[in-house]
C-alpha cells in the first residue's frame, strides 16, 4: 500500500549562501495492508522527514513514493489533495486549525470533505471524542484552548474518524495517560484489522512492541555529513 | 410677436440640432440622446429642456397649450405660454382637444390625446438609475447592456421599507421592451397613458442636456414584482367640483380646522365637465327653477 | 482525474507603461480547489487578480473558463455583455474593502437580492426569503435584513459582501485580501465561514493575500509572486514547509511566531 523506493531529499538554504544539505538518500521501505511498521532511528535521523515526504508535505528530490495508485513524488497538488481526502490519513504531533471552530467540527471535517452528511459526520465525531474521553462540555469549544494532552486526543480523533486505507502516525501516544494510550492502541489495532497500512513513529517502546509488526531503522537512509 | 427674436427664440441652427436629437430619440424609443442645451432666459427647473424641445417643434400654425401640475393658470405655465406668444406668436389654448403641441410639467392630460398631437415633458433628472448608481459612465453601460437589475433593487427597497412600492411619481418604465426610462415626475396614475398613445411624446432635460422620446403607439410598461404588481393609484375620492370619479386629484386644504377638498388637477378637464353640467360635492347649489 | 480545469490561465502578462505588472503567469485551477496567491506589495498579485477577473485587460495571455453552457471559453475574447453576465452569475469577486463590493445606501436584503434581480428574479417574496436565508448562512440575524451596511460592523459587512456574491451559486470566487482590515478574532470566524462555504458549495477560489496564516488554513495550493514573476507554486503546506526558492524561504522565515 505504501512503497518507498530509493528516495532522496536535500535542503537548499538560499539565505545561508545557498548551502545544500543532503539529508536522505536511498530510502526504501514497504508497508502492506493490515501491517503496522515502526520507524526507528536516533533523533534527527530522518524519521519525520520521511513521513512528511510520504504525506506530500516535503518535496521528494529523488526516487519514488507510491501510496495506493498515487505517485507522490512530483505529484500535482490536486493529486495529493485527493490522496489525503480519501486514501491517506495523518496524525501529526501538532494541531493546526482555524481558531474558534468547535472541536466537534474540527474532528468531523475530514468526513464533511468526503461528502458525508453533516448530521452523520457530527455524530460520528462525537462518538470518537467520547471514546477518547474528551468531555462533552468541551466539544463546542475550540481545541486551541485545550491542554497538550487534550489537543493530542483531538488530533487522534480527527486522524481516525475516517477509515483511511493508509495512515501515518507521528508519536500518537505521546503525552497521553495510560487509559487514553490504551484507547489509541485499540484504534490502531482496529485499523490494522480492517486492512489499513500504517507507518508510525513511536518513541514509546512498549506501544511500538504492542502494535508494530516490524520496524525499519532509518539510520541507513541518512547521508553521512 | 416681437420682431427682435428669431421664430420661437432659438436660432435655426440650434433648432436643427435639437430636431436631430429628437429624431434620434424617436428612432430609439426611451434612449437618452445628448444635446447641446442652450442658455434660456429662465432658470433651470423652469422647464428649459421642455422649452427648447417645444421651440424646435413649433410651426406658426400650431396651437400651444402649457400646463404645470395639470393647471393652465400657474406661474410656470403662464410664463412659458407668454414666452412663446412673444417669441413665436403662435396661438395658445387651454383646451387639450384644440392643442397641437402641449408642454407639460408633472402631468398627462386626462383627455385622451390623438394622432398629430405632440406632448412635451419637462424633465429634471432623466437618468432613472442615477440615485442608485452615481457614475454616468456606469449607467450608460448599464443601458447599453440592458443591465436593469438595479432598478428592481430600488423597488425592492421601497417594499422592504414601506410594505408596498411607495414610489408615487417618476415611476420607472420599460419602453418597447428595451430601455428603462424615467417618465419625468408625473404621478404613477398617469403611467398607463404613456403606453400605446396616438400622440408623440418628447422629453427634454435642459440642465442634464438629454432628450428622449416615445413615438406614437409604443409599448410602455411600468416595472413591478409578480407579487407586488404596479397600481395606478389616486386619492379615493370624486372631484368635489365636477364629480369625476376617475381623474387625478389635488388635495386642497380649505381652513385650519381640517377642512379639505379634492379637485381635478387637470383644470381644463374639470372645467369642460362643469360646462357640460357635471357637479360635485362642493359645487355651488342652484335653486331648483 | 480526466475532468476539465475550471479555469485555465495561460501566459498572462500585464505591463504599466513598460513596467512589469505580472509576467507570463500560467496555472490550472480545478473544480473545488482554492488557490492562494501571496507576495509582498508590488509583487503583481493584485494586478494578476484584476486580469483574471476581467477588471484589467492583460497585454497577452488567455483566461479560459469552463462555462456551463458552452464549455471552455477564453474570457478575454468574450463580448462585454457576456463577460459581465458571467461576472454576476458564475463568478464572484470579494473586495478587501466591503465598501467597494456593497451598495452602502441599500439594505442588506437589497444587497443580497441584487444579483437575483439582475438575472431576472421578479418575485419580491422569493427574493426576500432567499436573502434572509443567505444572511443566516453568513451568520447575520434575519431581523437585520432591512438595515443598511453602514449600520454593520466591519466583519458583518464582509460577511454581507460574501452573501451578496454567493447568492447566485457561483462556481469561481476571486477574493482580494478578504480578511484584511479585520480584527484577528473576526478574521478567524470569517475563515471558518469561507471554508465551510467552499466545501458545501464545491466552490473554486483564487485568494490574494499577504497573510501566510490565511492561506495555510484556506488554500489547497499556493502561488508565490515577486516582482511580477511567479517564483514558486505548489501544494500550500509543501510550499510553506519545504520552500524551494530563496524568496519563499525568506518570506516563510520572516513570519512572526506566536
Amino acid at each position: 500500500m505504501i512503497t518507498v523506493r530509493n528516495v532522496a531529499k536535500e535542503f537548499t538554504l538560499h539565505n545561508q549562501g545557498g548551502a545544500v544539505l543532503p539529508v536522505m538518500a536511498g530510502a526504501s521501505l514497504q508497508v502492506g495492508p493490515g501491517e503496522c511498521v515502526g520507524l526507528i532511528g536516533a533523533s534527527g535521523a530522518g524519521k519525520s522527514t520521511l513521513m512528511r515526504m510520504i504525506w506530500g508535505n516535503y518535496r521528494v528530490d529523488g526516487g519514488s513514493i507510491m501510496v495506493g495508485e498515487t505517485e507522490v513524488a512530483g505529484a500535482e497538488p490536486r493529486a495529493v489533495i485527493a490522496l489525503r481526502r480519501s486514501t491517506l490519513g495523518y496524525v501529526s504531533q501538532f494541531l493546526r486549525v482555524v481558531p474558534r471552530v468547535p472541536t466537534l467540527e474540527v474532528v468531523a471535517e475530514p468526513l464533511l470533505s468526503l461528502g458525508v452528511p453533516k448530521d452523520e459526520a457530527l455524530s460520528r465525531a462525537g462518538a470518537m471524542l467520547a471514546r477518547l474521553n474528551i468531555p462533552e462540555r468541551l466539544w463546542s469549544l475550540s481545541p486551541t484552548t485545550f491542554s497538550g494532552g487534550e489537543q493530542q486526543r483531538v488530533n487522534i480523533a480527527r486522524g481516525f474518524i475516517h477509515t483511511w486505507p493508509a495512515m501515518l502516525l507521528d508519536e500518537p501516544t505521546a503525552s497521553l495517560d495510560a487509559g487514553n494510550r490504551a484507547v489509541v492502541l485499540d484504534l490502531i489495532r482496529e485499523a490494522k484489522a480492517r486492512g489499513a497500512a500504517i507507518l508510525g513513529i513511536f518513541h514509546d517502546e512498549d506501544a511500538r512492541a504492542q502494535v508494530c509488526d516490524r520496524v525499519v531503522d532509518v539510520t541507513g537512509f541518512g547521508v553521512a555529513q | 410677436m416681437s420682431e427682435h427674436y428669431n421664430f420661437a427664440y432659438l436660432d435655426e441652427q440650434t433648432k436643427r440640432m435639437i430636431r436631430r436629437a429628437i429624431l434620434k430619440g424617436v428612432a430609439v424609443p426611451g434612449y437618452q440622446v445628448p444635446f447641446a442645451s442652450r442658455e434660456m432666459p429662465m432658470p433651470y427647473g423652469w422647464g428649459t429642456g421642455g422649452v427648447q424641445v417645444t421651440a424646435a417643434c413649433l410651426t406658426p400654425e400650431d396651437q400651444l397649450k402649457v400646463i404645470d401640475q395639470g393647471a393652465d393658470d400657474t406661474t410656470n405655465a403662464v410664463s412659458i405660454r407668454k414666452f412663446f406668444q412673444k417669441t413665436a406668436g403662435v396661438a395658445v389654448t387651454e383646451r387639450t382637444t384644440e392643442a397641437s403641441v402641449i408642454q407639460t410639467r408633472h402631468r398627462i392630460p386626462e383627455t385622451p390625446l390623438t394622432e398629430g398631437q405632440i406632448l412635451v415633458y419637462q424633465v429634471p433628472i432623466p437618468e432613472p438609475l442615477r440615485f442608485l448608481e452615481p457614475r454616468e459612465t456606469e449607467t450608460r453601460r448599464m443601458h447599453a447592456l440592458e443591465e436593469y437589475g438595479l432598478m428592481h433593487v430600488k423597488l425592492y427597497e421601497d417594499i422592504a421599507r414601506n410594505g408596498a412600492i411607495a414610489t408615487a411619481y417618476a415611476y420607472p418604465v420599460k419602453v418597447e421592451g428595451r430601455y428603462v426610462m424615467d417618465p419625468s415626475p408625473i404621478p404613477k396614475f398617469d403611467n398607463p397613458k404613456l403606453s400605446n398613445s396616438p400622440a408623440l411624446q418628447l422629453f427634454g432635460a435642459g440642465r442634464e442636456q438629454r432628450i428622449y422620446a416615445i413615438p406614437p403607439y409604443t409599448q410602455v410598461i411600468s416595472l413591478d414584482f409578480e407579487d407586488h404588481p404596479f397600481e395606478a393609484s389616486k386619492a379615493p375620492h370624486p372631484c368635489d367640483l365636477c364629480g369625476d370619479e376617475g381623474s387625478y386629484l389635488d388635495e386642497v386644504i380649505t381652513d385650519d380646522q381640517g377642512g379639505r377638498m379634492f379637485v381635478c388637477s387637470d383644470t381644463d378637464h374639470c372645467e369642460s365637465r362643469r360646462e357640460a353640467g357635471h357637479t360635485g360635492r362642493l359645487s355651488p347649489q342652484e335653486d331648483a327653477a | 482525474m480526466t475532468e476539465t480545469p475550471l479555469l485555465k490561465v495561460e501566459g498572462i502578462t500585464k505591463t504599466y507603461a513598460g513596467r512589469i505588472g505580472c509576467k507570463d503567469v500560467s496555472f490550472d485551477l480545478w473544480p473545488g480547489e482554492v488557490m492562494g496567491i501571496v507576495g509582498e506589495s508590488g509583487s503583481g498579485k493584485s494586478t494578476l487578480l484584476s486580469c483574471l477577473a476581467g477588471h484589467l485587460a492583460p497585454d497577452t495571455g488567455r483566461v479560459v473558463f469552463d462555462t456551463r453552457a458552452e464549455g471552455p471559453r477564453d474570457v478575454l475574447a468574450m463580448s462585454e455583455p457576456e463577460r459581465r453576465m458571467l461576472a454576476r452569475t458564475d463568478w464572484a469577486f470579494v473586495h478587501q474593502n466591503p465598501r467597494d463590493g456593497l451598495r452602502m445606501g441599500v439594505s442588506a436584503g437589497g444587497n443580497v437580492g441584487e444579483r437575483l434581480m439582475a438575472v431576472g428574479a421578479r418575485h419580491y417574496g422569493n427574493i426576500r426569503a432567499e436573502a434572509i436565508d443567505w444572511l443566516g448562512r453568513v451568520e447575520i440575524a434575519a431581523d437585520r435584513v432591512d438595515d443598511r451596511p453602514r449600520q454593520f460592523s466591519g466583519g458583518m459587512q464582509q460577511r454581507l459582501q460574501i452573501a451578496r456574491n454567493l447568492v447566485t451559486g457561483p462556481r469561481l470566487v476571486f477574493m482580494d485580501e478578504p480578511t484584511g482590515g479585520l480584527d484577528v478574532s473576526v478574521q478567524a470566524r470569517l475563515l471558518d465561514l469561507l471554508r465551510g462555504l467552499v466545501r458545501e458549495m464545491g466552490l473554486s477560489a483564487v485568494i490574494v493575500t499577504h497573510d501566510l496564516a490565511v492561506v495555510r488554513l484556506l488554500a489547497d495550493r499556493l502561488m508565490v509572486m515577486k516582482g511580477g514573476d511567479v517564483v514558486e507554486q505548489g501544494l500550500t503546506d509543501q510550499v510553506l514547509d519545504d520552500p524551494q526558492h530563496a524568496y519563499t524561504q525568506l518570506l516563510v522565515s520572516s513570519v512572526l511566531q506566536v
